[in-house]
């Protein structure tokens, strides 16, 4: 799957894009979230809160107990503030 | 009805926005602009903007496509600047063609409460030397569910 990340949360993870390998047991974005904040270092500090993330998954807003698979591009980013 | 997404890192001139919106027509009687601009309060010296290519396009494209099925819109135009802008900089356009005037404002004020709270940009502000970035705002929250 491809990982994509936006302001401060791509700062700290210290990447704008990753690819990686979905582990099986993870189903969930709330679940990829918890995967992420367990490699620790930036991801750590990035994924330390949930709620002051949010997600898109395929580039359309997703909440968190949405499916999530292997084929996905899912983005983790702060609330926007654009305008 | 003409749409126009652009998401650019040069400037735009609005007089030339509405002249491509309402150029050849003679439908059109109202044209509402929204310009936003760099606001250099609390010695704020820059802001960078940063979006989410792809999504930010479609985003703005879903919602021009709503305010069209609520009011009788003749053209749209949002332009939204990334990149690094300075104070007194435009940062973002929304003009809205109508025949009258109160379907374009409406749809102006939708389209931008929409922008601010979900289309994918985020703004880091500089100041000072250091680098923050912006907080999301509940009162732009508020705006924007005033409309569902």
């Amino acid at each position: 799957m491809t990982l994509v990340y936006f302001a401060w949360v791509r700062q700290k993870v210290g990447a704008g894009e990753e690819r990686i390998a979905l582990p099986a047991e993870v189903t969930t974005v709330a679940e990829l979230a918890a995967f992420l904040r367990a490699k620790g270092g930036g991801y750590a500090e990035a994924f330390a809160d949930d709620k002051r993330l949010r997600v898109a998954i395929n580039q359309e807003h997703a909440g968190w107990d949405a499916p999530v698979t292997d084929a996905d591009e899912i983005a983790f980013f702060p609330p926007v503030t654009g305008g | 009805m003409t749409t126009r997404i652009s998401i650019q890192t040069h400037d735009f001139d609005v007089n030339a926005e509405i002249a491509a919106l309402t150029e050849g027509r003679s439908d059109i009687g109202a044209v509402v602009t929204f310009s936003g601009l760099v606001r250099g309060d609390d010695s704020l010296t820059a802001m960078t903007l940063e979006h989410y290519p792809g999504m930010t396009e479609r985003e703005i494209a879903a919602h021009v496509a709503e305010a069209e099925g609520r009011w009788p819109l003749l053209g749209v135009t949002v332009i939204h600047r990334v990149g690094r802008l300075l104070p007194g900089a435009r940062i973002v356009l929304v003009a809205v063609a109508s025949s009258h005037r109160g379907a374009a404002f409406a749809a102006a004020e939708f389209l931008m409460d929409y922008l601010k709270t979900r289309a994918p940009f985020w703004k880091e502000e500089e100041r000072a030397g250091d680098t923050r970035w912006v907080e999301a705002r509940a009162s732009d929250d508020d705006a924007a569910k005033r409309w569902r």
